[in-house]
């Protein structure tokens, strides 16, 4: 069965959000998401300070099978983009909720968050696949 | 239900990635394709390739058969044990299957055959079997394990017999030889030197062990696709199938013109294809970011081609492709990768061979 950390928020495109206190937020792919794409080998991410809204397709994964979007899924601004997926994308593979995290983003209203998945409800959306 | 091979429950073991490849159960994977492909590329690792068809070919007349079938000629085989790569073509000239013929004598062959063309190939090969002294002889009973990279033949040295080892010792590239219950072919499809060993299936779980515990890595069907691309090998189905001259295929080396009044199926249709030209196969390399995938439509001055495989290249860290485009394509060609064209470089379709870039 898949890693889904209980204490992060969850979109059905497979994205994890870790509110990190101050209206900020840590975004990835999940371990399952990972799984599916096999190996990284490109992660193209988006600028610092960029404004981007929910939904908007802001990282390019690529890994050898497929090349993936992975949306914002909150709307705000871009404050910090991991930039060791330059080099290493695998960490993407060995850690997805750690090293492998993907940009951090303030929200423009952080009760969005509260509409997100948790725990339960993404493990029962990926049951369905 | 997917077939399975008898290789089956050692994938299980290892926590094998299984994917439906053409109705088996196959390893994708044991955990990461890239560091597979490592393995093979810098130490050793290992296929199950039980899924392919193993057909033996005997008779009287099995050389004359042969030499109506094949595009290429196994009258070039004079030495017992040696091997031949053709294509076997249809009456347009197209690619049915691409496949590899082990010599033993004038009247016994060993033919090697993909497994997703299996039952159109054995029809095939019993249709144009008709008039010729020939048996043609499934062997469903042997499983096959591909041992591939600079210390494969080492590695695999090690479970070997006595007899088996003097058997192989000093073999060349592209031969096979009976040793004891094996047969050990010095083929492959990686571009690394390496085994192709044929053993019966009730070995095979025994034989796949000994080689875990000799150091030989478990590769799935990723990296084998990722090592065949980097060393310029085709796959039957993306890069050329039915409806593909192999002239347009990179293949015009595996076909024999001499003597002109060998009458090979295919042969006239190939004729007018190279008097009227065709489109050709290349090596494509983009040193940017992104991968270049099969399907994604090239362009350039001459006209319109595709890319028929593509992929991230771990041995160069960069994309490499083949793509189908005019004969007359220059230095450059354009790509459309995710709504955008980008200009990637043209080269020879081979890109790695021995662990080293060739380009």
């Amino acid at each position: 069965m898949s890693n889904i950390p209980k204490e992060l928020r969850y979109t059905a495109t497979h994205e994890w959000v870790r509110p990190e206190g101050d209206g900020t937020f840590t975004v990835g792919i999940t371990e399952h998401a990972q799984d599916l794409l096999g190996d990284m080998v490109f992660v193209e991410l988006p600028d610092v300070g960029d404004e981007v809204s929910t939904g908007d397709d802001i990282v390019v994964a690529e890994s050898v099978k497929a090349a993936s979007d992975v949306y914002a899924p909150i709307s705000g601004e871009i404050l910090a983009i991991n930039g060791d997926l330059e080099d290493s994308p695998e960490l993407v593979n060995s850690d997805p909720y750690g090293d492998g995290w993907m940009f951090k983003i303030k929200a423009e209203d952080p009760a969005e968050v509260e509409g997100l998945l948790d725990a339960e409800g993404y493990e029962s959306t990926i049951e369905e696949d | 239900m997917n077939k399975q091979t008898a290789l089956h429950p050692e994938h299980v073991k290892l926590g094998a990635k299984l994917v439906d490849f053409f109705g088996w159960d196959m390893p994708i994977n044991y955990g990461s394709q890239i560091e597979e492909h490592h393995a093979v590329r810098q130490d050793a690792g290992m296929f199950d390739v039980s899924h392919m068809t193993i057909v033996d070919v005997q008779g009287a007349q099995a050389k004359a058969y042969l030499q109506h079938l094949l595009a290429n000629d196994v009258a070039k085989l004079t030495v017992k044990g040696k091997a031949l790569y053709s294509g076997m073509l249809n009456e347009e000239g197209g690619v049915i299957d691409d496949l590899i013929v082990y010599h033993f004598d004038d009247t016994n062959y060993r033919v090697v055959v993909n497994s997703a063309t299996r039952q159109k190939d054995l029809d095939w090969l019993n249709k144009q079997a008709d008039g010729f002294d020939v048996s043609i002889n499934p062997r469903d009973e042997f499983a096959m394990i591909a041992v591939q990279g600079p210390n494969a033949k080492e590695k695999a040295g090690s479970v070997f017999s006595a007899a088996q080892q003097e058997a192989v010792a000093g073999m060349k590239p592209f031969f096979g030889v009976q040793a004891e219950d094996l047969f050990i072919a010095t083929t492959g499809y990686t571009g690394e030197a390496g085994y192709e060993i044929i053993v019966n299936k009730s070995d095979a779980g025994s034989l796949w062990q000994q080689l875990l515990d000799a150091g030989v890595k478990p590769c799935g069907l990723g990296a084998r696709d990722t090592l065949r691309l980097e060393a310029g090998m085709n796959l039957y189905g993306q890069d050329m199938d039915e409806n593909t001259s192999p002239l347009a295929a990179n293949m015009g080396w595996t076909i024999t013109w001499e003597p002109a009044d060998r009458d090979f199926v295919g042969r006239k249709a190939l004729e007018q294809h190279k008097a009227q030209g065709t489109a050709k196969l290349v090596g494509l390399v983009m040193k940017d970011k992104g991968v270049l995938r099969a399907g994604q439509a090239v362009r350039c001055e001459a006209g319109d081609g595709v890319i028929t495989s593509g992929t991230f290249s771990p041995t160069l860290g960069h994309s490499i492709a083949m793509a189908r485009v005019p004969a007359n394509v220059g230095d450059t060609v354009e790509v459309e990768m995710r709504k955008k064209w980008v200009t990637v470089n043209v080269v020879k379709p081979s890109f790695v061979r021995n662990g080293k870039s060739v380009l």
